[in-house]
């Protein structure tokens, strides 16, 4: 079995600093979704189940050390397409759609959001586009029938939700599918072994513009800091007199 | 006619009622807008959304529908919207609708707009104000195109009035043996709760990692729920370590809350789950760390061992 990760560098959630900060390079981490993505199809991998992972990212050179973390990690081989546009989710699924078409994996794992952007749209658009299955915000896969099923476990608003679907298919990760492991040395030296494709959307014969484009971004009004209570008398007596919400 | 399509969402025996404020956000964008409800047997859905202003309620009722599964379900969504020329097809952010919709969107060669709080009108033209990086950020952003698909933050609009003079009921055909076939439901857990849906509730109480396990979670984040007729939520942290079910998880990637009171106990303030709970009016923090981030957006603080506090809180919010 071939498995497809694609996967999007963005600004390092676990820096706080970062987060809308303007002054200085944020420093830059594999999507964390995308990172468990990644892990679930090594793990498909070592039970025997796959034979080759591809990952794919979109970006400028920059986003090359993410890819290096990622064939660190164990991924085979990757390719780079070549665009440092500000592409939507729409425009990213139809690129990855062509780059799919033309590797033809038996699955697509991806990280159902990116926690800078937080759309959650790339996965089912793609499935959409592709007219393929969707098993979306998944914490468990199981191949069944020869690899020609998965059964997949939901994380749902109403709670777990268990389905199959028939491959080729496109599968979104959510949090408590695994924990990722960390790159080991021998994997980074492994990984300088590794190649990675550089394809352009003109070499794709991809055209694709985004059609939502962010005008403007603005820090929301800060919740001001309320007032520290001593005792549970005088936070119950506020709560009832103050703010009258008992 | 610039037509809206607002996706309602319902459990079978009724709609759910958060999906209802994405409705509120159509009349806002002007021009009529119709109701589109997917599902069997669904004449008691139906019937129950005729009175919020739409120029129809649009049934797709068939045994195909019976379970929610995305192929089927968005190929209907996108078809309907092409049927009726609409231009603007919405729902109101849950995993239901971002199962959904993102799906329908590509069917229907459509860019889409995630988490949609406010609209602005400029030169004439719409576009959508949307929370970014775990809601630290507001984008504004714009669509090109005359069709568009969009998810609101129930938490941003009002439940609409249901004061209007009934419409009709229309049947939306559609056929049904050629849906796509690659998705099998297999099962949903069942938990039966007394509680109030957490997206819906006046209170909420949540726990974080200090809870311990899911015995001491229950006592005291369900003990202070339930003497204020509220729900509980979760941290990330909480859920992981077995405390409390996923639907729980509240913040970023989980569920968004704005309750009239909010009690947090024993949760520091990361910023993926102040995200979900910035909105709420009061905020309480019940923490042993008096340097907790979360202290700094709380009304009320207070320092101390929350299970020493929380039955004493209990105790006195029960006798009164």
């Amino acid at each position: 079995m071939k498995i497809l990760v694609p996967f999007k560098s963005v600004p390092d959630p676990n820096d706080a600093t970062v987060v809308g900060a303007a002054a200085s390079t944020p420093k830059s981490v594999i999507n964390p979704f995308d990172e468990i993505a990644i892990e679930e199809a090594l793990r498909i991998r070592e039970r025997g189940e796959a034979a080759e992972i591809v990952g794919i990212t979109i970006g400028a050179p920059t986003v090359d050390e993410q890819i290096r973390a990622a064939l660190a990690m164990g991924v085979d081989r990757a390719i780079r397409i070549d665009d440092s546009r500000a592409l939507d989710p729409y425009a990213v699924a139809r690129i990855l759609r062509v780059l799919i078409e033309k590797e033809a994996p038996h699955v697509v794992i991806m990280g159902k959001q990116a926690v800078d952007d937080d759309s959650n749209q790339v996965g089912q658009m793609l499935a959409g586009l592709l007219r393929w299955p969707q098993a979306t915000f998944v914490s468990k896969i199981e191949f069944l029938s020869n690899k020609t099923r998965a059964r997949c476990t939901r994380e749902t608003d109403a709670g777990l939700e268990v389905i199959e679907i028939k491959l080729p298919a496109i599968i979104t990760t959510d949090l408590r599918l695994n924990e990722p492991r960390y790159v080991s040395l021998p994997g980074l030296m492994k990984a300088r072994r590794k190649s990675i494709e550089v394809l352009t959307c003109d070499q794709l014969g991809v055209t694709v513009r985004p059609l939502t484009t962010v005008l403007s971004t603005a820090r929301p009004p800060k919740r001001a800091a309320g007032t520290r209570v001593e005792s549970v008398e005088e936070l119950v007596t506020k709560l009832r007199q103050e703010a009258k919400v008992l | 006619m610039a037509e809206s399509l607002v996706l309602i969402e319902h459990d079978r025996q009724q709609v759910k009622r958060p999906s209802l404020h994405a409705i509120t956000l159509a009349r806002k964008l002007g021009g009529e807008y119709a109701l589109l409800v997917l599902g069997h047997r669904l004449d008691g859905i139906a019937a129950s959304l005729v009175s919020y202003g739409a120029c129809a309620v649009v049934v797709a009722d068939d045994p195909a529908l019976a379970k929610p599964l995305a192929d089927r379900y968005a190929t209907v969504i996108a078809e309907a919207a092409r049927k009726r020329g609409a231009k603007t097809i919405l729902g109101t952010s849950s995993t239901f609708s971002k199962d959904l919709l993102p799906r329908a969107a590509a069917l229907l060669d459509a860019p889409m707009v995630t988490d949609v709080v406010a609209i602005e009108e400029m030169d004439g033209s719409i576009s959508y104000r949307r929370p970014v990086n775990a809601g630290s950020m507001f984008a504004i952003v714009k669509v090109e195109g005359d069709r568009r698909v969009l998810t609101v933050r129930g938490t941003a609009f009002e439940a609409p009035a249901a004061d209007a003079a009934p419409c009709p009921i229309k049947r939306f055909d559609f056929d049904a043996a050629s849906l796509p076939n690659g998705i099998q439901f297999i099962s949903r857990e069942e938990r039966k709760s007394d509680r109030p849906d957490l997206t819906e509730a006046r209170v909420v109480v949540s726990g974080g990692r200090p809870l311990k396990d899911k015995e001491t979670f229950e006592r005291l984040v369900g003990g202070l729920a339930d003497a204020l007729g509220g729900a509980i939520g979760a941290t990330r942290a909480a859920v992981d370590a077995g405390m409390a079910p996923n639907d729980y998880q509240i913040g970023q990637t989980g569920k968004v809350v704005a309750p009239e009171l909010y009690i947090a106990l024993g949760i520091s303030g990361a910023i993926q789950h102040l995200a979900g709970i910035k909105d709420s009016r009061i905020i309480v923090a019940i923490n042993k760390d008096p340097d907790a981030p979360i202290f700094q957006m709380a009304t009320y603080g207070l320092v101390g061992d929350l299970h020493r506090i929380v039955p004493q809180l209990i105790e006195s919010i029960r006798r009164a």
